[in-house]
């Protein structure tokens, strides 16, 4: 049996949206060196649609493909519908991560929620 | 295919695997057994036994079968530390990068109020005899040193060690697990005490290994039973494991020299291929390490996703990083050397055989190049090291 599904080796050979986003209105960096993952996400909202997201990945497999799949999930989604992204979404969408791997999913989670609250508290000084 | 994951196994060699077939289907006999395919089973036993250790330096009675390295480790330290109890000596004196199979039973016995110094093993990946003598006290039972690491395969100073356990009157044991075979061993010349070993490092089976015990030393059982290997290790011998064990290690050991001059030669190609790789470290000592292990950090990336896109390249490895151990931190051996958690995530293990050609190296050195750098071009701690946010380590 292979460690990760077919959709986790297919969005880890060819992630979707990696790179920067110069002018990116929404940033968001979790997790640390010290445990092997950094997902890093970058959001151009306008009209409260994510018109791009992009993202740079220090981590294993799993954590490369969740940070893939978790872009795919909300790019041109509108703002309240990004917010609600679990990673259980995530995981289910790369059709399941071993056990001891759902953190990637998590850090995903938690980075396109950093973004999206960095938007919004750039809105505020705005 | 490039294999060059032999410090995790070995194929078996066609001699090992000719041997093993032919007891199988020929001398399948229980060498417990008086009749005479018992007795001829029991002859191959004997011969195996002979064998494995006229390579070491020792007497037969001296080698003990065990399913591998782990159970030799575990049987050898349980019995010096049975020794020393009896004796009122309740110290053992090791090293920080050991195997977990002799740190665990360290632990272990720890719990059962056995004192243990784990000696430092320094930048290079060497212990230091003059600390060892340093840590030997009145009541210490046992020095145990890896021969050579399975990580990194740095080679200790076993003989230095030796003689000083020797004067101070204290049982020496290595974990030679990935010494046998690849580099020459002499027990007697070593003063080894206990020498444990495993046969699918040196292509033998899996499943297979022996301990070296001193003649005189007594053995505490860890499988209880019947009377087989002298009433120290109970169960019916895997004749034909053994038997190829023995035939693996006297095929490696007669050609011991040639393959490790021309690993060496591969294993230092690659070596500066891999070295001209911007912010990377071998780690180890560079001369004073096994004939085919080769150990790098690169800064900014993480292991397990460079071994899956070698994988894709053809090439198998393996990687002392978190998330290859199913665990939070990286290797014990990485961190024992001082490489920092960050650094020692991005690390990559390549153990090879002599018989690559150049071509197959420098197909290495490009792939592995190719990779770091892909995988650092979307990094955002390399993009923070190369902005200059945060300081290089390497």
């Amino acid at each position: 049996m292979a460690l990760y599904s077919e959709k986790v080796m297919e969005h880890f050979r060819n992630p979707r949206n990696v790179g920067v986003i110069e002018d990116a209105n929404g940033i968001g960096e979790v997790g640390n060196a010290k445990c092997g993952d950094i997902m890093k996400m970058y959001l151009k909202i306008e009209d409260d649609i994510i018109q791009d997201v992009k993202f740079e990945t220090f981590g294993c497999g799993s954590a490369i493909a969740s940070s893939s799949m978790a872009t795919e999930l909300i790019k041109g989604k509108p703002v309240a519908e990004a917010e609600k992204l679990t990673n259980q979404a995530v995981a289910e969408a790369l059709d399941g991560l071993p056990a001891y791997k759902m953190h990637c999913s998590v850090l995903a989670e938690e980075a396109i929620h950093a973004a999206l609250e960095d938007w919004r508290s750039r809105g505020k000084t705005e | 295919m490039i294999y060059a994951d032999n410090a995790a196994t070995t194929k078996m060699s066609q001699a090992a695997l000719d041997t093993m077939v032919s007891v199988i289907q020929e001398n399948y006999g229980n060498p417990s057994s008086l009749y005479s395919i018992g007795q001829q089973a029991r002859e191959t036993l004997e011969e195996a036994r002979a064998a494995v250790a006229e390579v070491i330096g020792a007497q037969p009675r001296e080698i003990l079968f065990t399913s591998g390295g782990s159970e030799a480790d575990n049987q050898a330290i349980r019995s010096a530390a049975e020794i020393g109890q009896k004796a009122g000596k309740k110290h053992i004196v090791s090293s920080a990068f050991e195997h977990h199979a002799v740190l665990h039973t360290l632990e272990k016995l720890k719990k059962e109020g056995f004192e243990v110094t784990l000696l430092d093993v320094h930048e290079n990946g060497i212990v230091r005899p003059e600390e060892v003598e340093a840590a030997i006290r009145e009541d210490t039972c046992l020095v145990t040193i890896m021969y050579a690491n399975n990580e990194i395969g740095t080679i200790q100073p076993i003989r230095e060690i030796g003689d000083i356990c020797r004067k101070h009157g204290v049982l020496f044991h290595t974990d030679a697990v990935q010494a046998v075979g690849h580099i020459p061993i002499n027990v007697a010349e070593d003063r080894i005490d206990l020498l444990s070993a495993s046969a699918h490092k040196f292509h033998g089976p899996k499943g297979v290994g022996f301990l070296y015990a001193r003649k005189g030393i007594r053995l505490t059982n860890l499988i209880e039973g019947g009377a087989q290997e002298s009433g120290k290790r109970a169960g019916t011998e895997n004749v034909p494991g053994i038997a190829a064990m023995a035939a693996a290690l006297k095929e490696a050991a007669g050609q011991i020299e040639q393959n490790a001059a021309k690993t060496v030669q591969k294993r230092d190609r690659l070596i500066r291929g891999l070295s001209a790789i911007p912010h990377s470290a071998l780690n180890g000592d560079a001369a004073r390490r096994l004939p085919g292990n080769v150990n790098f950090c690169f800064e900014g990336i993480e292991g397990e996703s460079l071994l899956l896109l070698l994988d894709d390249k053809g090439i198998e490895a393996s990687s002392g990083s978190a998330c290859t151990s199913g665990s939070l931190d990286p290797s014990h051996v990485l961190l024992a050397i001082g490489r920092v958690h960050d650094v020692a995530h991005g690390s990559l293990r390549l153990s090879i055989e002599g018989n690559l050609t150049d071509e197959e190296i420098d197909y290495m050195i490009r792939s592995v190049t190719e990779v770091v750098e892909y995988l650092r071009s979307f990094s955002p701690i390399w993009r923070d090291l190369e902005s200059g946010k945060k300081p290089h380590i390497l």
